[in-house]
Parts: C-alpha cells; structure tokens; sequence
C-alpha cells in the first residue's frame, strides 16, 4: 500500500485525449472514454461530463455532426425524427436563460420529448436530496439527464447514482461547462471557414493548431474557461489567461497555458479573445478592488481593441455584463460572435445529444 | 505466579509481548484485570482461557486522542456502544471522545452523561471538553469543574479558536489544572468555503480550496502563545510538510507541545477527490503527495507523537450530497492500526507503531501508567472515579492494567463498509486489502474481541 496520486490533473486530462481510454480526472473512470470513437461498438452507457471525455477526436465529431445540425436548423421545417420516442429532463438547480432554453430546442428539434424540472415548485423545496430527485426523474424511463448545478462535480455523481440515463453537464460550479467550449470552437471555426471561402467541415480540425486564444477574465470561478482550455488544448490551439493574478485559479500546475496580468500583452496578436464575465459577487468578495478598477485594467475596450489584429474573434458564453468586462461598443462589433454563439448552440446540442443517444454507428447526421 | 483466588485466569500464549526491552516471545497471564505474570513458561491453571496469540504482536491496548463517538446528539451515526466496539475492533482500548457532540460538552451534565454511557462500552471513554462554551470560541468553559470530573483534554475540535486573546486566555486559565488544550488549526477567514486541499487538484476540480497556509498560520500563532504563557498544548490531526517543519522546531526549542497526524494524512492525497465522492471529503483536507512524505517521515523520526484516527462517522445520506454541501470526516478506527503500519513502513520497528497509538497518546490523554516515584509526572493522575486497571499504554508486564491489543501484522483482509461495527460506512478505505489486523483486544482483563470478532 502506498500514498495515491502522483499526477498532476491535467496530466491525467491530456493521457485521456491521447485516447488512453483511463478515464479523466474529473469523470467517472467507468464512462467510455471518447464520446465520438467507440460509436461503432456496443456502447457502455456514457456521458458528457467533461471536455476531456472526448478529447480531440470527440471534439472534432461533434463539430462535424453539429455541421448537419445547422444544416437542418436552416430548413423550413427544422426538425428530424431522429430522437422521436427518447425522453431528456433538463435538470437546472441553478438559473439559466440560454443553456437550458438551447438544450430543450435541440431536443425538441430532434424530436425527444422534454421534461423540464421546474425546481423552485419541485420536491426539491421540500428538501428531496439530489440523489433522490435524479433517481425519481430516471425511474420515469428518462433517456439523459442535462444537469446544472452549483456544485462542482454535481454530474460527476449524478452519473454514479444513475443506471442507465445519459448524463449530460450543463455547467457544475466552477468546474465545467462543455457544451459552451464545444460550440465556442464550432463558431470560431465557422467564421475562419467563412473568411478562407470554405466549408467548415472541410476544414476540420486543424484550423485550430496554433491559433492564438485569449481567455480574459475570471478565470478562477469559471467553468467556461475550465473547458475552454482543455478544449482549445485538445485542438492545438496556444492559451493565454490573461487576469489580476487573484483571479487565476489558485494553481495553474500542468495547465497548457501562459499566463499574465497584462491585457495589452495577451490581446497583441491573439487570434480569437474569450472574454469571460466578472461575477459582480466577486468584485464585492474583494477579489478585486472594485469593478471600477477592473474595468479600467481588465475590460475590453475599443481602445484597447487596436492591438487585436483586425481580425479577432471575440466570444462571450453571457450573460454580459456591458461596461464592465466587455465595453458596450465592443460586444457589437461585427467580429464580437456572441449572439451567433447563442444560434450555435442549439446544433452543437443537438449534435451531443444525438452523439449520446442517437442510433447510430457510423457517426453521420440522418437526414 | 497466577493466585487461583483472584476469578478467572486468562492466558495468551504464543505471542512477542511488548516489554521494555522491546518485543519479546512471551506469554501473558492476566486475571483480576491485571497482567499477573509474563514469561516463557506462565502456568496454565485449571479451567483458565486459552487465547491463543501465535504470529501475534502482544501490546497495550491503542489509545485514540480523536474519536466522534456523535452521542449525545447524533446517535442514528454512532453511539458510544456502536463507536466503542468499532474501537476494540481495531485493537483499541481507549478513546477520546470529542467534544463537539449536541449538545456540546461544555459543562459538567454532559461531561458527566458521556461517562455514565461509557461506563459499559467496549472501551475506555475519555471526555475531552470543550475549551469555549458552545465551542464558540468566545467565552471560556468551566475548565476546572470539568478537571474536577477527570477531564484532561480541551478542544473545539471541528473548528480551531480563532481570536489569539480567547486562546491565550484559555492558555492562561489550563495552566495548574493538569490538563492540556488541543488545537484544531485552522484559520477561519483562510479557509473560507474550502472543501479540499488548494492547489493543483482543486484548481482543476472547480472547488473552492484549504490552503496550507490555513493550519500553519493558526499552529505558528499557537506556538508563540505556548511560548508566551508556558501552556502545554497538543496539536490535532496536522497535515502539512510546513506544520511537521513548525512543530520540529518548536520541540528543538523545547516548546511543551505534543503533535497528532491521522492514518488517512499518512495515506491519501488530494487527487483521491478527483471523482468527486464526499467520502474522501475530510477537514483538514487530504493535502499532496509531498506532505504526506512529510507527515510520515515526521511520524517515522519522533517528531510525530501519536497517529489519532480522527473517526468521524456519517449517515449514508450525508455523504450522497454535492462535494461542497457534504459534511467532512471519515472513519477510521476498524482500520488506523493496519492502515499506519503500511503506511509507516516495514522497516520501523513494531515498537515504535505501539508507541504512536498507545504509549504515547495515553500519556497525552493523561491516562499513562504511573511513574515510579522520583521519575517525571507523566500527564495527570488518573481522574476520579476511574477503575483500577484503567491505566492505558503501558508496558505488558506484572502489575500492568490488562489492556491488551493482539495484533497479527501478517494477516491480510479487505475492508468491506458494510462489515463494520460502526453505524457509518464512510471508510475511504473501502475495498482496499490491508495487511496487519486486530486479533484479539483485552479491557481490563476481559476479551472483548476474540479473532476480529466483538464479543459483545
């Protein structure tokens, strides 16, 4: 017997995207190991929990098939029969305006029938645990689960408890929201395909090799950027946090990233600028001094836009907070994405959803 | 040798029985509740019991210096019957039970009912009191009514005392009662919402972390206040390589300090949380691999005293909660022994695990054997009111109280929650195949474990 733990998480993450099939750090080690490549085989139950459940390959199947998806999202009536008879709950212990509503779209447009938790007229006001609530939903015959929670790890147990229901991460604490990673890199590969006059497919994924991201902000209470990075990584791309130094999570040891607290320095060059919100708690929890000096160091201006070559990508997973991370004249701007993020979103669902519980095997959208 | 008159002879035979001289090929004779005769050749009298203790270390019962036995107040997850025989299981005959029961123990009744159950349990029960009423931690408790009882132990274990004037106070107030304050160490504006270790781990998991600096500020703070009133004080449950280095140092200086580590500190890390299962959720938290070197090459070279199991049962229902809502604690008395003996390595000799779960903490708790006259004050006298036969951690020799761990360091078992004696399953050794266990276990003179089987 002798002391666990001798790898350094993203260590552990980054053998998982090679494809080891050991499971991630943050995953239940039972779960398959890629989302896209073991389609062809009888599949054990498996989830989407975290961005290193799919690794590269993953990543690059679901920005593929979401392709199809946006396809049919363009039709006159945007809808497919390919889910008729599954049933998904969205489970949201936490508000949300754009994910839930994307994740009931995608599977309304798919042909699931929906259950949504309305949680505050729920049980759980009565003090029904979690565990109970999740295991109630399932015994209904629900195929997937799309769980948000305040708590970090929150899917992670929910996939425990769980016997057969498909686990679906619509954002736990800090910890990770890949569905928003996922359809941050389908609309920045959408728009370097729109610019080089070609189709997003045909570029796959290597359009991401070496690209320069920036993710700015607060990068420690962020379950966006958790995905982010281990998404943009997966895919080849150079990460720079870029955030006053008590905004970094306290430890970046085995991150594939640099970091800085110079803004200018991370923007000069960068190739697709994720700006992430500042929960306006933390201004007051003393993170920062106040969100005055935030913004005059940390928040996207116009001005300091000039250093962006003009090209620049900008995302923002919102709700924005205008005229504190992000200036009001900058989330408007043609190459600021955010509202195309939000349209993206229903496919690159879709696309997940149809990954986890769709008959297939080949990996191609029916049409 | 064995006097017929004194009620029935028990005889263990076969074992190396720990003498001062180390262990030594022996057999015991106990009867009366005493040890009556140790040596090759004890005679076995007519209708005496034969245990045998063949391959078997033979040592004075463990003592723990941390144990939530949850009565009163929390029974449906321990009881002082259920946590006591969980105890002798793990070759225990000692507890100390915390103070942070409902309602605390901050006051003699309490005190008081907490002895009155443990007067038929499966081990010794040691009250440990609170050191501020409610443990929270603003106005002293009545230190010397509960001294008077035979308290000798005062924390408000689960939290640390924050204000450095109640604490010096509380120094102040111990000193010439013959008891010692123990500290939980952990400063609460550090610590703030932290549910595991800071640092590489949580930043990936998304939680919220316990830096190490939260125990080392607390424990530095503490040592200076040692070192301003002349207090004795034991430190709970460290579990940093910075905390070991402090405590290494304050003893050099000659600082009257004693310090525990747990047997889950000496065997996990942080990266045991990377599933997110609240049964490896624990305060202080399972830190790095680095600190888990240094805590068990502080318990290998002395710098450590005593390995306390910090057992903290939990319902089922508790730890099924999200990460960040589930209580801390783990349990840790079926498994302490077996779990520090690997953990410590084959090559420390078995003397020195007896001393760390036994001799030392019974002199730590003050329920050490006497000292001849003219040797040092070892702790305190023994409280009132305790029977004879109640002194832990001494050498298994004539005149000894017989309290007795057998304890076969070869034998292997797997650890099935389940098959526990305690009302909790929240082990985070489940499943794990540990070698070394508890064979049989003596409370003054009578078997209350015979071949890892309760006898009542």
């Amino acid at each position: 017997m002798t002391a666990v733990g001798s790898e350094t998480p993203f260590a552990r993450a980054t053998t998982v995207m090679a494809g080891d099939g050991q499971g991630s750090a943050l995953v239940h080690a039972r779960s398959a190991p890629a989302l896209g490549i073991p389609l062809s085989t009888p599949s054990p139950r498996r989830h989407l929990i975290s961005i290193a459940d799919l690794g590269r390959e993953g990543i690059a199947e679901v920005l593929h098939v979401a392709e199809a998806f946006a396809e049919v999202e363009r039709r006159s009536i945007p809808k497919v029969p390919t889910l008729r008879g599954r049933v998904i709950a969205t489970l949201f212990f936490e508000e949300s305006t754009r994910t839930r509503l994307s994740f009931e779209t995608a599977a309304k447009r798919l042909s699931a029938d929906v259950l949504s938790l309305p949680v505050a007229t729920s049980s759980v006001k009565k003090g029904e645990s979690l565990r109970d609530t999740v295991e109630t939903v399932e015994a209904m015959g629900v195929d997937a689960l799309v769980l948000r929670h305040a708590s970090a790890g929150a899917p992670c147990q929910v996939a425990r408890w769980t016997s057969r229901a498909h686990v679906l991460n619509a954002g736990d604490g800090w910890h990770e929201h890949p569905t928003q990673a996922l359809l941050d890199c389908f609309t920045v590969r959408q728009v370097l395909a729109e610019r080089a006059g070609t189709d997003p497919d045909a570029l796959g994924v290597s359009c991401f090799e070496g690209l320069r991201v920036a993710i700015v902000g607060d990068v420690r209470h962020s379950r966006v950027a958790r995905s982010q990075v281990l998404a943009y990584a997966a895919l080849g791309a150079r990460i720079i946090l870029a955030a006053p130094s008590s905004l970094l999570p306290p430890s970046l040891e085995g991150w594939p990233v640099e970091a800085t607290t110079d803004l200018d320095a991370a923007l000069e060059g960068a190739d697709v600028v994720s700006v992430l919100r500042l929960q306006a708690e933390r201004g007051s929890g003393g993170f920062v001094p106040s969100l005055r000096e935030y913004t005059t160091n940390w928040g996207l201006t116009k001005r300091r836009l000039d250093r962006l070559g003009a090209d620049a990508i900008i995302t923002h997973p919102g709700p924005m907070v205008r005229g504190v991370e992000i200036a009001s004249d900058v989330a408007d701007l043609p190459n600021a994405v955010i509202t195309r993020q939000v349209t993206n979103g229903v496919a690159v669902r879709m696309a997940v959803l149809f990954l986890l519980l769709g008959p297939v095997a080949d990996g191609q959208a029916p049409r | 040798m064995v006097a017929e008159r004194q009620g029935p002879v028990i005889v263990v035979r076969g074992g190396a029985v720990l003498q001062p001289t180390g262990f030594t090929r022996a057999d015991v004779a106990i009867a009366g509740g005493e040890v009556r005769a140790v040596g090759q050749d004890v005679s076995v009298p007519r209708g005496a019991t034969v245990i045998d203790a063949g391959g078997c270390l033979v040592g004075p019962g463990l003592v723990d210096l941390h144990t939530h036995l949850r009565q009163p107040g929390a029974e449906e997850v321990e009881t002082i019957e259920t946590g006591s025989r969980a105890a002798a299981l793990g070759g225990y005959t000692a507890l100390v039970a915390m103070p942070n029961t409902e309602p605390p123990v901050d006051s003699a009744g309490v005190a008081r009912e907490i002895m009155e159950l443990g007067r038929s349990a499966l081990a010794e029960i040691l009250v440990a009191g609170a050191i501020t009423m409610g443990r929270s931690g603003e106005r002293l408790a009545p230190m010397a009514e509960l001294s008077r009882l035979g308290v000798r132990i005062f924390t408000d274990d689960g939290t640390g005392v924050q204000d450095a004037g109640v604490m010096r106070r509380a120094l102040d107030y111990a000193r010439g009662l013959g008891v010692v304050l123990a500290q939980h160490c952990e400063d609460r504006q550090l610590a703030a919402g932290g549910v595991m270790h800071e640092g590489a781990w949580s930043s990936r998991l998304g939680l919220p972390g316990v830096p190490a600096a939260a125990e080392e500020t607390m424990l530095a703070r503490d040592l200076a206040l040692v070192r301003l009133t002349g207090s004795r004080m034991h430190f709970m449950h460290l579990s940093t390589e910075g905390s070991m280095e402090l405590v290494r140092r304050a003893k050099a200086e000659g600082l009257p300090i004693t310090a525990e580590v747990t047997p889950h500190h000496l065997t996990l890390t942080e990266e045991a949380v990377r599933e997110y299962d609240p049964v490896f959720k624990v305060s202080p938290p399972l830190r790095r691999r680095r600190d888990v070197e240094a805590l068990v090459a502080a318990a290998r070279d002395k710098t450590v005293d005593a390995v306390a199991t910090d057992h903290a049962p939990h319902a089922p229902e508790a730890k099924d909660l999200p990460f960040d809502q589930a209580p801390p604690g783990m349990l840790g008395l079926e498994t302490a022994l077996a779990v520090t003996c690997a953990a410590l390595g084959d090559d420390v000799p078995k003397e020195q695990l007896f001393a760390l779960m036994s001799q030392q903490p019974a002199r730590i708790a003050g329920v050490g054997p006497a000292r001849r006259a003219g040797g040092r004050r070892a702790g305190a006298l023994p409280g009132p009111g305790r029977p004879v036969g109640s002194a832990q951690g001494g050498w298994v020799q004539a005149g000894a109280a017989a309290n007795l761990c057998v304890f076969d360091p070869h034998a292997t078992w797997v650890v099935d929650p389940g098959a526990l004696a305690s009302r909790s399953r929240n082990t985070p050794f489940a499943g794990w195949t540990l070698r070394g266990r508890v064979r049989h276990t003596i409370l003054r003179g009578e078997p209350v474990v015979i071949d890892a089987q309760a006898q009542r």
